[in-house]
């Protein structure tokens, strides 16, 4: 089933691109539903596909020999993952899952070839987009290797924090542990401690910031 | 559903380990997978203590926090 031109157009890979071209890449682009839980994408499979996130979000994430899970990156609308083995040519490197329920679209590895050949400008925003990836990912090295746990969560509350205007995902404590490479008693004691130093206030299934000011310096945000 | 725990079916094997811990005993197997069922006049899980999501070893149930800034009203 084809996708709408408008959800294609809000993708940064085909940004400032003309309406023709983006005519042209419609031909491309599938649709896919998935449900919260759904694997998407498993480590070590042939990687055939890029996805963009549309609706929802999805988390990317390697496990363990021992099934321990850390979190490389939450996908948000708009962003693409399996994009790095669809280009080197290499197996998955990472499994996606579906946080939430989403829409995808995909574009063939052999179809992706073809749209790059035939519009440049995707070239220039493909590398905008994978020099933002290595961004985040040198920021979460320095988060595992210099903050400590409590640190981590508070920044990962802050990152999360919704403001009422835009939707913001939902974590569990387990997510939350995965994205900051920690166990699960770590986040809900971290948790606990935030709360103690009133920072924070848990509310059954809301956690609300309370000091953002201190919250911020815990993070070790300046 | 966001005020129940969410469990997905395809990953629960029908331990019965997330009913044993239920304070709120909202969780039933049903067809051999947790399900949960709400209680008469009930709106929702209570205490979200997360406990069936620490001991589900397949990590088929969420119980997902919303993370909100306190907006603060200044008192003039």
């Amino acid at each position: 089933m084809g996708i709408q031109l408008d959800l294609i157009k809000s993708i940064p890979y085909f940004a400032g691109l003309e309406q023709v071209e983006l005519e042209s890449i419609k031909r491309h682009v599938f649709e896919k539903k998935a449900v919260r839980g759904e694997i998407l994408v498993f480590e070590g499979e042939p990687a055939d596909t890029l996805f963009f996130v549309i609706e929802g979000v999805v988390k990317v994430y390697k496990t363990s020999a021992d099934g321990k899970e850390q979190i490389l990156q939450i996908i948000h609308p708009g962003d693409s993952f399996n994009d790095v083995p669809v280009f080197t040519g290499d197996v998955s490197l990472a499994s996606a899952e579906a946080m939430s329920d989403v829409l995808l679209c995909s574009l063939k590895k052999t179809d992706l070839a073809d749209v790059i050949r035939e519009n440049p400008r995707v070239s220039l925003n493909v590398i905008r987009v994978l020099s933002e990836r290595v961004q985040r990912l040198v920021s979460l090295v320095e988060d595992l290797s210099f903050r400590h746990v409590t640190g981590r969560v508070a920044k990962v509350l802050l990152e999360y924090a919704g403001n009422g205007t835009d939707e913001k995902p939902r974590l569990t404590q387990q997510e939350m542990a995965a994205m900051i490479g920690t166990a699960r008693e770590m986040v809900g004691r971290a948790l606990k401690t935030l709360e103690g130093e009133g920072t924070i206030r848990m509310e059954r299934n809301r956690v609300i910031i309370t000091d953002q000011e201190t919250l911020r310096e815990v993070a070790g945000i300046t | 559903m966001l005020d129940f725990p969410q469990i997905n079916a395809e990953k629960c094997d029908g331990c019965g380990l997330c009913v044993s811990v239920c304070g709120c005993h909202i969780i039933s197997l049903v067809n051999e997978k947790a399900t949960i069922i709400p209680k008469d006049h009930c709106n929702g899980c209570r205490q979200w203590c997360t406990l069936c999501e620490d001991i589900c070893p397949n990590k088929a149930i969420y119980c997902a926090f919303e993370v909100v800034i306190e907006q603060k009203t200044d008192a003039k």
